[in-house]
């Protein structure tokens, strides 16, 4: 079982499956390994992401829970600004992630290229991603201040009147997906890089003798081998995108009114006015969101991937 | 010639290219940081006007002597706070997911999809909320450091699992075998020979971990409340209501709470490029 010798680029990811062990060999890899972690991890997080399932099913207080059956998800999908988060959420993921995509992919190629200043515009780029969250959203909720706010300030001086970004119902959840971008596009920028540096260069050595310009290289070369980084990229900001909670509770706290409520921010809402049953059902909803969205896209390109 | 020069071969293009990226990574990217050092140092009425404009008066010293005495030192108290919180927590993390990392990637057996797919999971599944705090409250753990310092660890794991076992992969078995002929038990494998090679990954997993539970607003938010418990991030959301009216303090305490990460970023950058770089490359 051992006689697995080196595999050339592994794609350790990307084949998952293992032969199944036979016979008590010596293994030098021991699974106590695994235990300090799984005490941990099962405490914390598998046993409270069972019991979600059956709290989010009652009338709780911390202290006794009384079954009331599925009322709580009832009551997620009739109360407006319940759905409203809820279809908030699948907006606010898809918007971030698509951009972060586009934009990084693109700040990527433009960052491996042979351009002035290249570590000063990785550096810039990149710096957002590590600043806190909650700095980033009150920062910038000064920033798309309506009337005093620097963003339609410069925007006045081309000629453009600017929305009320966080205080206009139609554009605040936008302005905080912005935001979201903003911060987000360094990392995905990071993965993009580390995608295409990883590209063998005969291959484009063999493309240039071929004749091919800067557009079919990218085109033919460096977008199908860098899908493992956009996998990457979609999964990671999907999950984030539909998880979100501290930008949106730093800009708009889910105002005006409901219409920038996220399913996290509603999971909270909840959670401080003592309704613990339904925060939960809450918590519920977006797992069962979170997987819907996430797993069947993972096997999707994933599949595509092996199939290249 | 690298790979990446020959990507774009446009020598004559890319004077003009430079000029426009840089001055848009200056309006899109500087712009906002400088605006929060230049409202950090105005006095209190210029501040308020939440313009974009050079201070009248240089108030650095009374700002940030103001922003540190609110509420009782409440600031260096939450400093002490997410100092012990982010360096506990992460070195837990990377010591304790690199041991499954490693055996992960090494040991073939028919448990290993299930693994994968607990650690996944742990990646993609929301954590429930008030079920981990029954939990807490049952270990009698909720509101108290260590409880958040094993929630931390406990939602980092499955992330950091991930990059030791692409990591690990890269690692030839030879070295194990050599060492395990040279009579190396599991321990010694891993602390001597294994531990030390991962050490790119080690810095990644360092800096983006520690940025990460540094940055945490959530989880303190929930599992720690309390003013003497408060963590860097929730000072912020404290002050946002009390500073309503002086954004100069406001935005000095964003300014200090920046700097941790800013000095993470200068002092690991090339670390953190070279790690998930390298990583990529050797595959």
């Amino acid at each position: 079982m051992s006689a697995t010798s080196v595999r050339p680029r592994a794609q350790a990811e990307a084949s998952p499956a293992a032969p199944p062990a036979k016979g008590k060999v010596y293994s030098p890899y021991s699974n106590w390994f695994y235990l300090p972690s799984a005490v941990i991890y099962g405490v914390l997080f598998v046993v409270p992401t069972f019991a979600s399932l059956y709290f989010s099913l009652t009338r709780w207080s911390l202290f006794e829970s009384k079954f009331i059956g599925l009322e709580n998800f009832r009551l997620f999908f009739q109360e407006p600004q319940l759905v409203k988060g809820f279809t908030n959420t699948l907006i606010f993921a898809v918007i971030t992630s698509g951009s972060k995509v586009v934009l990084g992919l693109l700040l990527a190629v433009l960052l491996t290229s042979q351009i002035i200043g290249r570590g000063y515009l990785r550096s810039v780029v990149f710096f957002p991603v590590l600043v806190s969250t909650i700095g980033v959203g009150l920062t910038f909720t000064v920033l798309m201040n309506p009337e005093r706010g620097l963003i339609n300030g410069a925007l006045e001086v081309i000629g453009i009147n600017g929305p009320g970004w966080l205080t206009d119902p139609k554009w605040a959840l936008l302005s905080v997906a912005l935001v979201d971008v903003w911060k987000g596009v360094g990392l995905a920028t990071l993965i993009y890089i580390a995608g295409i540096v990883s590209i063998p260069r005969e291959y484009m050595e063999a493309a240039r003798v071929d004749g091919a310009g800067s557009w079919e290289t990218f085109r033919r070369i460096v977008l199908p081998l860098s899908r493992p980084a956009t996998v990457t990229v979609i999964i990671l900001s999907l999950i984030g995108g539909l998880r979100s909670f501290d930008l949106i509770w730093a800009m708009t706290r889910g105002g005006p009114g409901f219409t920038s409520d996220v399913i996290a921010s509603v999971i909270y809402k909840q959670y401080q006015a003592g309704f613990y049953g339904l925060s939960t059902a809450g918590n519920v909803v977006l797992f069962v969101v979170v997987t819907a969205v996430v797993l069947p896209l993972f096997w999707y390109l994933n599949r595509k991937e092996v199939d290249m | 010639m690298s790979t990446a020069e020959l990507v774009n071969h446009r020598p004559g293009r890319s004077y003009l290219l430079s000029a426009v990226a840089i001055l848009a990574s200056i309006v899109v990217f500087v712009v906002p940081f400088v605006f929060i050092v230049l409202t950090a140092v105005k006095d209190r009425q210029q501040a308020a006007l939440l313009d974009f404009s050079w201070p009248h008066q240089f108030q650095f010293v009374e700002n940030f002597v103001a922003v540190i005495e609110a509420r009782d030192y409440m600031l260096v108290i939450a400093f002490i706070n997410s100092t012990v919180l982010t360096v506990v927590s992460v070195t837990g993390m990377v010591v304790l997911a690199a041991m499954v990392g490693f055996v992960l990637q090494r040991r073939r057996s028919r448990w290993n999809p299930f693994i994968n797919f607990i650690v996944l999971s742990g990646l993609i599944i929301p954590p429930a909320v008030v079920p981990t705090i029954w939990v807490l409250q049952g270990l009698q753990l909720f509101r108290t450091m260590t409880g958040l310092i094993l929630i931390e660890i406990a939602f980092g794991l499955s992330f950091c699992i991930l990059l030791f076992r692409a990591f690990v992969a890269t690692i030839p078995r030879e070295l194990d075998e050599a060492a395990v002929i040279d009579g190396a038990g599991p321990l010694r494998l891993f602390f001597r020979v294994i531990f030390p090679l991962l050490r790119s990954v080690i810095v990644t997993v360092v800096v983006v971990q520690s940025v990460n539970v540094f940055n945490d607003f959530v989880n303190p938010l929930y599992f720690l409340p309390g003013d003497q418990n408060a963590t860097v991030q929730l000072t912020l959301f404290n002050f946002q209501s009390q500073f309503t009216t002086q954004y100069n303090l406001l935005f000095m305490n964003i300014l200090l709470i920046t700097i941790p990460p800013l000095v993470m970023f200068l002092f690991f950058n090339r670390q953190i490029v070279a790690g998930m770089t390298s990583g990529a490359v050797k595959g």
